[in-house]
């Protein structure tokens, strides 16, 4: 227990000095924590899946709040309280059901662990919410209640376990572990493997002789390019910087690296080049429910000036950067400030500053975020591991995703306690 | 449209007025009536005939040629000939099949100049032939029976035509009798052509290149029978038409230029206002994607210029050059250049090595260098100041292309300069020409810039109200003087200062700004819609506004006015009238300016950033460094200008009614 708490420690603090940025790195890294979490943390014999969930929580707002911003950390924390959620209920109808599965997924083979365990609490979870959600036509058509389904569905939260735990509880308690830490495994394999499933589908979008915009850096829409590349589609993009970090430096090196014909031109350029442009691709730091992104800085501009050329504005990102909360003011309240140093050198206006005049305040502020917020009528289509969506769609795949309970991290320990 | 126009005035015997407006021509339905033929032989057309065609809206036709067109339309004995048709009778055309090379339906003068001036094999005799081709231009021969039938929508029947037209038709044959004895001949063997003499008061100077002495000659003689022919058919038609007024003499005329219509060649209508816009039209650019062009503009050039690798395959029509190669090896030949001023000398160097920057500044260098010039200035022995003068500076100027594209400021001062030249008394000595010209400089510059500035500022500040934020973008003096203007007079606002790679220039302006006590907030252009929250008013400078209500300006430009647009933000240019143009543009790709590519891979003060060392190495990577943007006029609020505060739909009212006068001043 002290020893998860310090490397929750260590994380939190790298999360507060933003040594750990970009999406990715961060989702991958928080699921590493909680599956050191949760195999760490003691189960008691009722109610196992209650004392992970309040664990995962605890940890989870703690990482939250070292860096609010970076929504990919509650995303995964989410997510992991929904696999623990999803494997307690599979494993409570595979208790009522008494189905044969538990031979298939008891063994405790390392060997097995990748997929099957997984595949089948998948299965089943599948099978489950199938039977679960969409009322049967006959149902509908006769009105009669769906007598099996609906208690299922409201007793999701700590009552049902109650119930069944009462049939096996020693195999159980060890299954429950077992199968949630399989289940975050496959989690960290598709964060790692996101960024192929989405370039899968790049000769889908990307034509012969197409021109391509995009911003700054991402390893998403680098990938995403060069799979096109790989296909022998020819094409041609255009990278703004993205002042003031330049990664749009480092994108074009790559791309040229991977034989691709790249144009840098400056942010301020992106208006004119717009109307040349037939697509602009871009990556996400995260998407939110209603089909906002927030963008690196600068991406707004570009989606106005898509808009006003209708170029389609196409947002890839791994379903880690999907993010159950819906955005309220995010321009200021899911932003970062950076350092101003990055736009006037330190001291080069000191100068200037003449703090004896007036009341004291200083004449000259610099503003420096690192993100914007794209709002969903600007963005065409968004590319996910799972295929293309559209941003009304967005809060529809949140929920294949997300559990509704979980949606607040901090009011459940807050109530609880 | 302008054809039609121009022979509509031809037709209407009122005296022209400025009309403004919409409104019903009140002539046209009344001629309509008093002659049947006419509206009978009319094309079902009706933008065909002349009398069914309604004014544009606003039509302010130059008096010059509204006066001309008047008085001969009248019938008066104007000395000035206008398109007279002279339709040859039917039964003297000799149906050779060679009229029908000719270029008929063609609406593109200078192609029937060269369909007439290319055909030895038609037929005629090379008298005949040298004749017509100097006629300059809008010559066309053919039966008109061949014209009528050739054209379709005219929808003209000959025969119909024919025979509504015999009194008209003998009357004009008597006239081709009278006109072929003038010419001794040579026109007697091409009958049966319709010849429509037409000549213009200005002539191309193309054509002028072209014409040598004998064709000049022709040309004389062609005018003066074109003279007499107008001069016998405004009698012979008075006579024939006994006791009807001069009035009657326009059908026959109306019939004659709709028949041009017809026949689509005619054109004369859209001699005068035509030609007069011709001028205003500017001249396209040198593409730099024309081969043949460019290296001929090498060969003449000054300043050595290395094409620039890796260049972007959009931007091929625009020039882009090795930086850094020009500067050493022009301050090398600084004492070889002759016939280069040592003041526009240094200019170019200002220009090419970018400390002279901002249409303004430069517009003001070049001229002041000018005016040094002009002050040094000897006119050479045999040679008239005004000529010569106007040469030199044409080299002054192509040398200060090479160094960097011209400003569109600095081209309106350009043509203001070589005007005055062109407009100087003869009776003027050298010395008191060289004095009007320096003055005519000095105060080209105190009005059109620096008052206008005054202006501009005066207007501007009264938009400025406490507790507004403002946000400005780029580096314009005129923004600049607003914004202390309005701090002088005790306004309580915030300013931010919206910067862009690669130019940085607000960082200078930002520290003008803050030494000045204003309060500012500085930031990057891709912050822009962070910071648009807080923004009440958008100052942007502009480096020309075109007559399409686009805003031609520091690249950025147009980001800024979007975003503010998106946020409902009022958007107010700050651009002086001289910087106005006839030009209209759509997009930023057609004419730009590209910077130097290396400032791009290259982060001042950012050592961390250099992944893009040695880009040139790779050729599937290009840095593209633009110089300019074009804003949409929509995202326009306001433009204010000297001439006070104008949206942009009124910029080409500005252009043609304005400036018109101040440049001939």
């Amino acid at each position: 227990m002290p020893d998860t708490q310090s490397l929750v420690n260590d994380f939190v603090i790298k999360l507060k000095r933003r040594k750990v940025e970009g999406s990715h790195a961060t989702a991958r890294q928080t699921a590493e924590l909680l599956r050191s979490v949760i195999s760490q943390q003691r189960v008691p014999y009722t109610n196992q899946a209650g004392a992970l969930i309040d664990a995962v929580k605890a940890v989870g707002e703690q990482l939250v709040a070292a860096n609010p911003v970076e929504l990919a950390v509650g995303n995964i924390v989410r997510r992991v309280l929904h696999i623990i959620r999803e494997e307690d209920i599979s494993l409570a109808t595979n208790a009522i059901g008494g189905l044969g599965l538990s031979v298939g997924s008891d063994d405790e083979d390392d060997a097995a662990k990748d997929d099957h365990p997984a595949l089948s609490a998948a299965a089943v979870a599948a099978a489950f919410r199938s039977t679960l959600r969409p009322p049967s036509l006959h149902a509908l058509l006769e009105g009669v209640p769906d007598s099996g389904a609906v208690p299922h569905a409201s007793s999701s939260g700590g009552d049902s376990e109650g119930k069944s735990k009462s049939a096996d509880k020693s195999t159980r308690s060890r299954k429950l572990k077992h199968d949630v830490i399989e289940a975050i495994n496959e989690l960290i394999q598709d964060i790692d493997t996101c960024h192929e499933q989405i370039a899968e589908q790049a000769v889908e979008h990307i034509h012969q002789n197409e021109v391509i915009l995009t911003l700054g850096r991402s390893r998403t829409v680098m990938e995403f390019l060069c799979a096109a590349k790989e296909k022998k589609r020819s094409f041609r993009v255009f990278v703004a910087e993205g002042a003031p970090r330049y990664q749009g430096h480092v994108l074009a090196k790559e791309l040229v690296a991977r034989g691709l014909q790249t144009t840098v031109i400056t942010d301020s350029a992106v208006f004119a080049m717009i109307s040349r442009v037939n697509m602009v691709i871009i990556g996400a730091h995260a998407i939110m429910a209603n089909g906002g992104v927030i963008a690196p800085v600068g991406l707004n501009m570009v989606a106005l000036a898509a808009q006003r050329h209708a170029v389609p504005f196409v947002v890839v990102g791994g379903s880690h950067k999907l993010c159950p909360l819906y955005p309220h003011n995010p321009e200021v309240l899911l932003n970062d400030l950076k350092s101003p140093s990055e736009l006037l050198d330190f001291g080069e206006f000191s100068d200037c500053m003449n703090f004896s005049s007036g009341n004291g305040a200083p004449l000259l502020h610099v503003v420096n975020p690192a993100f914007d917020y794209v709002p969903p009528n600007l963005v065409s289509l968004f590319i996910t591991d799972t295929g293309g969506h559209n941003p009304s769609y967005m809060y529809r795949l949140i929920a294949d995703y997300y559990s509704a309970e979980d949606l607040s991290l901090q009011q459940r320990p807050a109530s609880g306690n | 449209m302008d054809s039609r126009r121009a022979s509509r005035m031809v037709i209407d015997p009122k005296p022209k007025v400025r009309q403004v407006g919409f409104f019903t021509p009140g002539a046209p339905p009344e001629r309509t009536k008093s002659s049947p033929a006419e509206s009978l032989s009319s094309p079902p057309t009706s933008d065909m005939s002349p009398a069914g065609n309604s004014l544009s809206p606003v039509m302010i036709p130059p008096p010059r040629h509204a006066s001309d067109n008047l008085s001969s339309s009248l019938g008066l004995n104007s000395s000035r000939v206008l398109p007279v048709p002279v339709p040859m009778s039917p039964i003297r055309r000799p149906s050779t099949g060679d009229n029908l090379n000719l270029p008929l339906g063609s609406y593109n003068p200078s192609e029937s100049l060269l369909g007439t001036s290319l055909s030895p094999s038609s037929g005629f005799d090379d008298e005949g032939l040298s004749e017509d081709t100097s006629t300059s231009g809008w010559f066309v021969r053919g039966n008109p029976g061949k014209v009528a039938s050739s054209f379709p929508s005219g929808g003209f029947d000959t025969t119909a035509m024919k025979s509504r037209n015999i009194p008209v038709v003998s009357n004009l044959t008597t006239v081709s009798h009278l006109l072929t004895k003038r010419k001794k001949g040579g026109i007697a063997e091409k009958g049966g052509t319709l010849v429509e003499v037409q000549h213009e008061q200005v002539r191309d100077s193309k054509l002028k290149e072209k014409t040598s002495k004998a064709e000049r000659r022709a040309l004389q003689e062609a005018q003066r029978s074109a003279k007499a022919a107008s001069r016998a058919e405004g009698s012979k038609t008075a006579a024939t038409s006994g006791g009807v007024t001069a009035a009657n003499a326009k059908p026959a005329k109306a019939k004659a230029s709709q028949k041009k219509e017809g026949s689509s060649v005619a054109s004369s209508d859209r001699k005068g206002p035509e030609k007069d816009r011709k001028k205003d039209v500017p001249h396209p650019r040198m593409q730099f994607d024309d081969k043949q062009r460019v290296e001929k503009a090498k060969r003449r050039a000054v300043v050595k210029q290395t094409e620039a690798r890796n260049r972007v395959e959009l931007f091929r029509h625009l020039p882009q050059y090795e930086h850094g190669t020009q500067l050493p090896d022009l301050e090398s030949r600084f004492f070889q250049l002759e016939p280069m001023h040592p003041s526009v000398y240094k200019v170019g160097l200002q220009y090419l090595s970018g400390d002279t920057s901002g249409s303004n500044a430069r517009c003001i260098a070049m001229l002041q260098a000018f005016k040094e010039a002009i002050k040094d200035y000897t006119t050479p022995p045999e040679k008239a100041l005004g000529r010569d003068l106007t040469a030199k500076i044409s080299s002054y100027v192509s040398f200060l292309i090479e160094c960097r594209p011209l400003s569109i400021s600095m081209g309106y001062a350009i043509r203001f300069l070589k005007n005055r030249i062109a407009k100087l008394p003869l009776t003027f000595s050298e010395t008191e020409a060289k004095a009007t010209l320096c003055s005519d400089i000095d105060r080209f510059i105190n009005e059109k810039i620096i008052l206008a500035d005054k202006a501009i500022v005066k207007h501007a500040v009264t938009k400025i109200r406490d507790g507004d934020v403002l946000l400005i973008y780029g580096s314009s003096c005129v923004i600049e003087m607003i914004l202390l203007h309005a701090h002088e007079l005790g306004r309580q606002f915030r300013v931010v200062v919206v910067d862009s790679r690669p130019k940085l220039e607000g960082k200078a302006l930002l520290r003008r700004l803050v030494s000045k006590g204003l309060c500012c907030t500085y930031t990057h252009i891709n912050a822009l819609s962070y910071i648009m929250h807080e923004v009440t008013l958008v100052f942007l400078g502009a480096s020309s506004v075109l007559c399409n209500g686009t805003v031609y300006s520091r690249v950025g430009t147009a980001c800024v006015a979007m975003v503010a647009h998106a946020f409902r933000l009022p958007v107010l240019i700050c651009c002086e009238a001289y910087k106005f143009h006839e030009r209209v543009q759509l997009d930023s790709i057609c004419s730009n300016e590209l910077g130097d590519p290396d400032v791009i891979a290259k982060v001042p003060g950012r050592e961390d950033v250099d992944h893009l060392e040695n880009w040139a190495n790779n050729e599937n990577l290009q840095l593209l460094n633009l110089m300019y943007d074009v804003t949409p006029s929509d995202y326009v609020s306001m433009i204010i200008t000297d001439y006070g505060m104008i949206p942009p739909t009124s910029v080409p009212v500005i252009v043609r009614e304005y400036r018109r006068e101040h440049l001939w001043m």
